[in-house]
């Protein structure tokens, strides 16, 4: 197996070696195992503590599967559910796909660099696990299939990696949800996700993510999209969280290709957020829109956009909105490059505050100034996003509430 | 009912409105002309209680309440509402949200307010986003009719409005203030002191064209003028005079303010 051999080498000469943006963490701080866990039925999984529930479910998870295709739940190094209910869609942990599927070879680092950085290194060097979803071709997803990552553990480091394929024709949608438990101090959480969507493809992918102030994050993400795909990648992010930096990158492979991200984002006192969107249109008809709010609550929050126009008849648009509510740092960076003739690209950038004239109208009528403010703030956060399904929508729209606004 | 007594505002050190005395008794509707810049919308604003209008003397009291330094809330939820002339987009807010926010705790239904304001096509739009004049208008009245306030602050509503589209903005601004009786009955069984004796609601209406008195009897005309409330009188009389001889003219002629027209008619 050269290839794999391969892989970790380049793993083992970049386990040192620090991202190109964001905190550099020292790994050495975080235990790098965790006492397995059990895997768990679906009767199991509704009998976990009631506090547990809630935190899944804060983060999109529902464990009675309701109104859900499928579910993957892995706890710290350890898969405890993988099921699918719906015919056409395979999930499987990735170690043993790896192990009895030698296709998913042909997905694994294909996309991502193993030697970017000491995360993808660790990932590579010390996989726990991660899932494999697929679509199979022309299969459509009635309801997303729910991927949680839960971290228990206290100081654990957690090494993820995922292969998600939309076959042709496939139509596949998943939610994601991170947490961590309610006694959980400290943490890193390190993933790797690889997305391919084929021919005519259509896969949306919505993270709501439940952190807490010691938790560290650096997911890595790299998306390919063929001929007439489309992908559709939303982030939320609404709790405290400690150093969090990812920079997913979408290339649109094939002619009319769509790309698109969204991002919602609170970054509280101890937060340290720096989140980005970069989308590659390589062929003519590609669109891709990387969509960004934020609120500074007295964090820091880099909101970073990057739009590479390589073909004529490619169109593109970039928004970073920012607010700053107490304190903290709002950092907007968009960039554009066009490389031909015959693209067309924009971005919008704003950091600001709430306007006293929302307020006062919505004080004329009836709301006291908190009650105004936590509208207003709502309001800006709730973003409208074409292709999502309704039900997907109703968890972000949800998460985004859920927010104890007028304490911001 | 609302009583103004020697009312004075400043706007960043600027007095805008001097010796303001003004009454309206529950069931009134008062009519204000005045030129622009003249201060009807500061006078407003005042009675609404939007920060940056200072009063420096005098008093407004509503409902029996001194409401002269009160929060702009308390006063919507005492029961005054004001229907904006340019009132800003609340990005990511649903016009069918605020309407809700509007109704406070009572239970509404939106949609078929809307379908009377015809604006049941943008209770999904984000508020007033991309409003054409005569839609805002509009949609200031669907959130006045969920408000269900006491004395209502209109803020020139015929402004931007085509014909066809004034018919229901005057017709439901005549139903809001309890005067569409008149329009629909005529003068006809109930005698006038009947018919005033069912009506509570007040509104103060500024308007340059008096298109909106072809919808409602309104009970008393004034005219602000550099800041100073000119005269009291029959609104059709106000108009016609200004018409003919301008603001100033107008102001020169009129009576020196008498006793309440009511008081004439009943």
């Amino acid at each position: 197996m050269p290839e794999q051999s391969q892989l970790k080498e380049k793993a083992q000469a970049a386990r040192d070696k620090a991202a190109a943006i964001g905190a550099d963490l020292d790994l050495g701080q975080y235990a790098h195992s965790a006492p397995p866990h059990q895997l768990m039925a679906e009767t199991e999984l509704c009998a976990l503590p009631e506090d547990e529930q809630r935190s899944l479910l804060m983060a999109g998870v529902d464990v009675t599967g309701k109104d859900r295709g499928g579910t993957f739940i892995m706890k710290d190094s350890s898969t405890v559910h993988c099921s699918t209910k719906q015919e056409g869609i395979e999930v499987l942990p990735i170690k043993q796909a790896l192990e009895h599927h030698p296709w998913v070879r042909d997905y694994y680092w294909k996309l991502a660099q193993v030697d970017a950085d000491k995360y993808t290194a660790a990932a590579e060097l010390d996989l726990h696990d991660g899932y494999v979803i697929r679509a199979l071709p022309g299969s459509k997803t009635v309801y997303p299939i729910q991927a949680c990552l839960y971290m228990d553990q206290d100081n654990i480091q957690q090494n993820v990696h995922n292969i998600i394929i939309a076959e042709e024709g496939s139509e596949l949608h998943i939610i994601s949800g991170c947490a961590t438990s309610p006694h959980l101090q400290k943490g890193l959480h390190v993933g790797i996700s690889e997305f391919f969507v084929k021919k005519n493809a259509k896969l949306s992918f919505t993270m709501i993510h439940n952190w807490s102030e010691g938790v560290s994050v650096r997911p890595r993400s790299v998306t390919q999209v063929e001929e007439g795909g489309l992908f559709l990648s939303n982030y939320v992010c609404m709790k405290p969280v400690n150093s969090l930096q990812m920079y997913p990158t979408c290339h649109l492979v094939g002619p009319n290709a769509v790309g698109r991200f969204y991002s919602i984002l609170v970054g509280d006192p101890k937060s340290d957020i720096d989140m980005g969107g970069r989308v590659i249109l390589n062929h003519p008809g590609c669109r891709a829109e990387v969509v960004s709010r934020a609120i500074t609550n007295g964090g820091k929050i880099m909101a970073r956009g990057h739009l590479v126009g390589n073909a004529p008849g490619i169109k593109a648009h970039l928004e970073c909105r920012g607010l700053i509510l107490h304190g903290g740092a709002m950092l907007a960076v968009p960039q554009l490059d066009g490389f031909v003739d015959g693209v067309e690209m924009s971005h919008e950038a704003a950091v600001g505050k709430i306007a006293q004239e929302e307020i006062n109208y919505l004080m004329a009528r009836g709301l006291d100034e908190d009650q105004a403010t936590a509208t207003i703030v709502r309001g800006f956060l709730s973003v409208d996003i074409p292709g999502l399904p309704a039900q997907l929508q109703a968890e972000i729209d949800k998460a985004v509430n859920a927010t104890d606004a007028e304490g911001l | 009912m609302l009583l103004i007594e020697d009312l004075q505002v400043e706007l960043a050190g600027k007095q805008l409105l001097k010796h303001i005395d003004l009454e309206i008794k529950p069931g009134e509707t008062h009519i204000l002309f005045g030129p622009n810049g003249s201060g009807k919308t500061s006078l407003l604003m005042t009675l609404m209680g939007m920060p940056g209008y200072k009063v420096t003397a005098g008093k407004i009291v509503f409902k029996g309440q001194d409401i002269t330094h009160m929060p702009i809330h308390e006063r919507a939820q005492l029961g005054l509402a004001m229907a904006f002339q340019r009132p800003p987009t609340i990005n990511g807010l649903k016009t069918r949200q605020m309407v809700s926010i509007c109704g406070g705790h009572r239970e509404l239904d939106i949609e078929d307010m809307a379908r009377q304001v015809n604006f049941d096509a943008f209770l999904d739009r984000d508020v007033n986003a991309g409003l054409s004049g005569g839609e805002i208008k509009r949609s200031e009245l669907l959130q006045l009719m969920a408000q269900d306030a006491d004395l209502m602050l209109f803020d020139e509503p015929e402004s931007g409005v085509d014909l066809e589209n004034m018919h229901l903005v005057g017709e439901t601004i005549a139903h809001l203030l309890q005067k569409d009786s008149e329009v629909i009955y005529g003068n006809g069984k109930r005698s006038i002191a009947e018919r005033r004796r069912g009506r509570v609601k007040m509104g103060l209406i500024i308007t340059h064209t008096g298109y909106i008195l072809d919808y409602l009897e309104a009970d008393a005309g004034h005219v602000l003028f550099k800041g100073v409330l000119s005269c009291a009188s029959n609104p059709r009389e106000i108009l016609r005079c200004i018409g003919q001889n301008g603001y100033e003219e107008c102001v020169a002629c009129m009576m020196p303010k008498g006793p309440h027209p009511l008081e004439h008619s009943l």
